[in-house]
């Protein structure tokens, strides 16, 4: 076991340096640079030449990663020129916001998406299987933004009782204090992760229904919810907590739809508005950022799994 | 079943020493392998809703390839006397807010969707192959650097990714379906690699090795022509998340550039008119994706469950 977690620990820190590294190759992919980016393109030769020397730009590539690695290890993402801002004081007051969104939606998606692969996989093939099996291909077939706006349509201007945009503000309370706002966009990212889910707890659910210990357990006499419940709801559920920790990255991409749709002013929005106005610290430390988070999701995931399930920590 | 027989039946004979079964082994084997592919595609076809999904990527291939040499529309130049009009028998889906047929520009967008879906699939899924097939025939070290790299990559957010790829330089089709790729040929080498880490045990892939062949040729002979099965089920589901990446796109103010235009550009544009009540903008082309994504994931589950014995017994 210990040598597991320290291999995984190994190989998640050299994940994260080499998000790191990728992150640095598209700073430097960038037309012009990092200065061309900052100064913009009517910036004379001579001052991007000025600007690179007083940001250490003209130094060998491999003593700029270092420096840039050791600042961002000190917490320092760069710094937002067309927002007058530090990076991290950008994130720290929008993250807690699009938490609210992912984590609210994710929540939401497994209470529902759970109970629902367990009926698929126990009715298999008969009517309500069929009809949450096509529910579920619609959902995940419908692009995030058109799902926005159709739910829009349904709820704000058709049987107008829910707001068409997410609450306006700069502070956390006053967003939590209108939940009714919240509803569109949580129900939206949360429609295409239960579309998700429910597909893998289905067969999940469908691969330790067959399993021997099933054929053990009801031999001994237990009934068919104790079974279902006590034996095979709980292993079904291992095989999605890994799904869990992989799907932080689509998850911050439908936020990033989302909150586009509904103008939520969390990560996602943002990201966009850093990409329109191609503010690239913003871009790059989101994406450092996500990208740890997953790291770490994912190894969580994984110890999780190993703990849960010891044919992985004995393999 | 008459297949489980055969199937037994090929197998004593290859095992048999004696000089008949020798004799019969190449048409033995011919006949195996025509009858699992045969096999194969009665399983695809006995799938009722593996025939729907074929059904409508071919509707949608007649009518995006065909319609327009039978629906003649104008879809170049703007026609500003004819905007927003409702559906009627001159215009059956109605016009947009340029005065372009909406039935016209469905065809035409849906050309885009589709070659830039099935490009990025084809484009993403050979390259993943190939980069599954050398780090899992490889192993340790190189394998250990070429899948952390896949690792470091998946925990990006690919929307974020493209994002920042697209605003460096205006996408068309052609850097669409190379940014799109870029990101989606991560699920390949991880299934292809997974797959190779097991072939690269097997007898005929070592004595290549034996006779003197080099890691190309059994990387590019033995190994990623074995895993093709795991490629082929993969391929309509990268080509089903292609389409809804570039649709995702498009919203985010990346699609192609007008007078061309693909169903997720029809789709983001229609959306600014939705309190307008301009339904025809926004249903045709977001109905459109969602049926095209749908029929590309029911040929993925149908493929999957042919080619996979165990879950056919079931």
């Amino acid at each position: 076991m210990t040598r597991f977690i320290l291999r995984r620990l190994l190989q998640s820190l050299v994940v994260v340096l080499l998000v790191t590294v990728i992150v640095f190759i598209l700073l430097h992919l960038l037309p012009g640079g990092p200065a061309r980016a900052q100064l913009g393109p009517k910036a004379t030769a001579m001052a991007i030449a000025n600007f690179n020397h007083q940001q250490g730009y003209d130094r060998p590539l491999l003593v700029q990663y270092w420096r840039w690695l050791t600042e961002l290890a000190t917490g320092n993402l760069g710094f937002s020129v067309s927002l007058n801002q530090s990076v991290l004081s950008l994130i720290g007051e929008r993250l807690p916001k699009t938490l609210v969104l992912t984590v609210l939606s994710t929540l939401f998606a497994l209470v529902v998406a759970i109970p629902l692969g367990v009926v698929q996989a126990v009715r298999r093939n008969r009517a309500a299987d069929y009809m949450i099996t096509f529910w579920a291909f619609v959902f995940y077939a419908t692009p995030p933004f058109f799902l926005g706006v159709v739910l829009i349509v349904v709820f704000s201007v058709y049987l107008p009782i829910l707001p068409a945009e997410a609450p306006q503000s700069s502070s956390l309370r006053v967003i939590l204090s209108q939940p009714a706002g919240l509803i569109l966009p949580v129900l939206t990212l949360a429609l295409l992760t239960i579309a998700q889910f429910s597909r893998y707890m289905r067969s999940s659910v469908i691969e330790n229904l067959a399993e021997d210990y099933v054929r053990t357990a009801r031999s001994k006499g237990a009934g068919e919810s104790v079974v279902l419940v006590r034996h095979v709801l709980r292993n079904s559920l291992i095989p999605i907590a890994t799904l869990l920790g992989l799907s932080l990255p689509a998850i911050f991409s439908g936020a990033l739809i989302t909150e586009a749709v509904f103008n939520f002013p969390g990560m996602g929005q943002l990201f966009w508005t850093a990409a329109q106005t191609q503010d690239y610290p913003i871009m790059l430390g989101i994406t450092v950022l996500v990208g740890l988070a997953t790291v770490i999701g994912s190894l969580l995931a994984d110890l999780a799994y190993a703990v849960l399930d010891p044919r992985v920590r004995f393999a | 079943m008459s297949t489980e027989a055969h199937s037994e039946r090929v197998s004593r004979n290859m095992d048999g020493p004696d000089a008949d079964a020798e004799r019969n082994r190449a048409a033995n084997a011919e006949a195996h392998k025509r009858s699992r592919l045969v096999r194969t595609l009665s399983t695809f076809l006995e799938n009722r809703l593996a025939v729907v999904g074929v059904g409508i990527v071919g509707f949608f291939l007649l009518f995006c390839y065909v319609g327009p040499s039978v629906y003649h529309t104008d879809q170049i130049h703007i026609e500003l006397s004819e905007t927003t009009l409702a559906p009627s028998l001159a215009h059956p889906l109605g016009t947009n807010e340029v005065g372009y047929d909406q039935l016209g520009r469905l065809m035409v967008g849906g050309q885009s969707s589709l070659e830039v879906g099935i490009a990025a699939a084809l484009l993403a899924t050979a390259f993943g192959t190939l980069w599954g097939a050398v780090a899992g025939y490889a192993g340790g070290v190189i394998d250990a650097a070429m899948m952390r790299i896949v690792d470091a990559l998946l925990a990006m957010p690919a929307l974020f990714l493209l994002l920042f790829l697209s605003s460096i330089a205006r996408p068309n089709s052609g850097l669409l379906i190379l940014v799109i790729s870029l990101i989606s040929w991560l699920g390949p080498a991880r299934l292809v690699r997974g797959q190779a880490l097991t072939l690269r045990t097997r007898d005929y892939v070592r004595s290549v090795r034996l006779m003197g062949g080099g890691p190309m040729r059994a990387v590019l002979r033995h190994i990623a022509p074995n895993s093709i099965g795991t490629v082929v089920v993969n391929a309509p589901f990268q080509v089903a998340d292609a389409i809804l990446t570039v649709a995702a796109l498009s919203f985010l103010g990346l699609g192609v550039p007008p007078p061309a235009a693909n169903w997720g550009d029809m789709l983001s544009n229609g959306i600014n008119y939705v309190y307008d009540g301009y339904w025809w903008l926004i249903y045709p082309p977001g109905l459109a994706i969602v049926l095209v994504v749908v029929a590309f994931n029911l040929i993925g589950d149908a493929l999957r469950d042919s080619f996979d014995v165990r879950l056919r017994r079931r």
